[in-house]
């Protein structure tokens, strides 16, 4: 019984370990520059649009919506404290710090991560992965050097929207609908958000989570078994790997950043 | 050394998926300027054999000598640069689908030269009126029948005149007329365009009727080889079974089990 279990233990971890070389062999050959620059141009440019222009819909709605609840949860306490004019600050801060990097980050993984996972499996089933090798290109450059770039480039911007889409919708409910004074809502935040400590801090993480999300998705889809069954698992550990790593990543650069 | 005749040389070729041997001690020549076929039944790995040779696998040991260069020797830039020489029509087609047939075909011709456009188009022309299919250049991949797609897959992987070109079960679901179509295509490219095939099939009249030399595998190695005529005469009953299409035979129709009765009156 032991044995087995070791044994099952032993195998899980010789799994987890060549599991992360070939993520690892897949990002360095992805990101060899390959002598091909003007050619990769237009594919970057195409999924810049799948993956980062087809998110905005679901982030910019997202942060909207986020905005005003934070705006009304964030109303409801400071107005027992009289210190409802500091709600500006308190949504910017929550945005900016927190929100915005993180749950655009699970958007995005759960958009556009778990599409890149899909497209890719397919695209391994259906041969076409094998059909570029045979035609002697190779498709870490053809296809995953593109998607990776497109991540990298997206998730940052997407996440600057969903903030700035986030405020507007906390303006709208704290100061629109609650009364809470417009000079006070914008001039307490603008007194209180840093540029290096909130605002360069987020975007850091932003982009750690952009590398982790996208390079999540294209190794999953890249390794998956190419069967109708393999696709859907690989399609599920995207999303549910890269929620897991956002969350713990965003633990970890918290606690370096403002611990 | 390989000889000129032969384009391909397959020597002493063991290959092992996890701890399930697939191939044991595999010797293949395969002739410059013929069809050579390779026949065996299902499941025994015979698109690995072409993955094989592409290089796209690597074998346990053995040799794989490709017009000089030994695919198992190269390395990942090596074996890119001999690819240029080889076409490979997959079972499905492969084909892109988000890309029109033109574009398809065109696509091979984009990434590896710097030829004008009107020269690409000139090319991917008179690619796609050999396999007949000119007028469906506009069409996309989601909008042609199984036939039409394994030939336009076929007009992408002569693209660039390759000197080899494998053929990767090209007669699976195909119904007579399309199996009829690609059974000439393969001949008369091989004979206009001056190439090398190599047909891995299990469908044994159309094999027979274009192949100039036939290989069967099975139990993990080459049981027979000879001319289309030889191998009608071959009198090992694992061969006859195979070309005959004999339910029962060497290659038995039980998968292994437990006594029969005992099996039924065992409720236990």
């Amino acid at each position: 019984m032991l044995d087995k279990r070791l044994q099952s233990l032993g195998r899980h971890g010789v799994d987890f370990i060549t599991g992360a070389g070939r993520a690892g062999a897949l990002l360095i050959g992805a990101l060899k520059p390959a002598g091909r620059g003007l050619k990769l141009l237009p594919l970057l440019i195409k999924q810049l649009y799948i993956v980062g222009v087809q998110s905005l819909i679901i982030i910019v709605v997202s942060g909207l919506f986020i905005g005003m609840v934070l705006s009304l949860q964030g109303y409801t306490i400071l107005v027992g404290y009289g210190a409802e004019q500091s709600l500006g600050q308190m949504v910017a801060l929550s945005l900016l710090r927190e929100l915005g990097p993180v749950v655009s980050a699970l958007l995005f993984a759960g958009r556009a991560g778990s599409a890149l996972t899909a497209e890719i499996g397919l695209m391994k089933s259906n041969e076409q992965l094998s059909s570029l090798e045979m035609m002697a290109i190779d498709p870490l450059h053809q296809v995953i050097a593109p998607r990776f770039w497109a991540g990298i480039i997206s998730l940052p911007l997407l996440s600057a929207i969903f903030s700035t889409v986030g405020i507007l919708g906390g303006h709208l409910v704290g100061v629109d609908w609650l009364g809470v004074d417009t000079g006070a809502f914008w001039s307490v935040m603008q007194a209180s958000v840093e540029w290096q400590e909130d605002i360069v801090n987020g975007g850091i993480k932003s982009l750690v989570f952009a590398v982790v999300v996208t390079w999540i998705a294209l190794h999953k889809g890249y390794d998956a078994v190419p069967t109708s069954e393999g696709i859907s698992k690989a399609t599920t550990s995207t999303v549910v790997q890269s929620s897991l790593a956002i969350l713990g990543l965003d633990f970890v650069l918290t606690a370096l950043m403002f611990g | 050394m390989i000889s000129s005749d032969n384009i391909i040389e397959i020597s002493n070729l063991h290959f092992s998926r996890e701890e399930r041997a697939i191939y044991q001690d595999i010797n293949l020549k395969v002739p410059r300027g013929k069809v050579t076929a390779i026949m065996g039944p299902s499941g025994i790995g015979k698109t690995t054999l072409l993955r094989l040779i592409g290089g796209q696998l690597k074998p346990s040991s053995g040799a794989i000598e490709f017009d000089g260069d030994d695919i198992t020797q190269c390395n990942r830039k090596q074996l890119y640069k001999v690819r240029r020489k080889m076409g490979m029509l997959f079972q499905s087609g492969a084909l892109f689908t988000e890309m029109s047939v033109f574009d398809n075909i065109a696509f091979p011709i984009r990434e590896h030269t710097d030829l004008s456009e009107s020269i690409i188009r000139k090319i991917v022309l008179m690619k796609l009126e050999a396999v007949g299919l000119r007028g469906a250049a506009k069409l996309f991949p989601s909008e042609l029948s199984g036939g039409m797609a394994r030939r336009a897959a076929l007009a992408r992987s002569i693209a660039l005149d390759p000197e080899l070109i494998m053929y990767d079960e090209p007669f699976a679901g195909q119904d007579p007329i399309s199996m009829g179509v690609i059974v000439r295509l393969i001949r008369e490219l091989n004979d206009a365009l001056g190439l090398t095939s190599i047909v891995v099939s299990h469908d044994v009249e159309e094999v027979l009727s274009i192949a100039d030399y036939v290989y069967i595998v099975a139990n993990k190695t080459v049981i027979a080889h000879g001319t289309p005529e030889q191998l009608r005469h071959e009198s090992s009953e694992q061969v006859i079974q195979f070309m005959q299409g004999k339910p029962d035979g060497p290659v038995p129709f039980h998968f292994p089990s437990d006594d029969y009765k005992k099996d039924i009156f065992n409720n236990a």
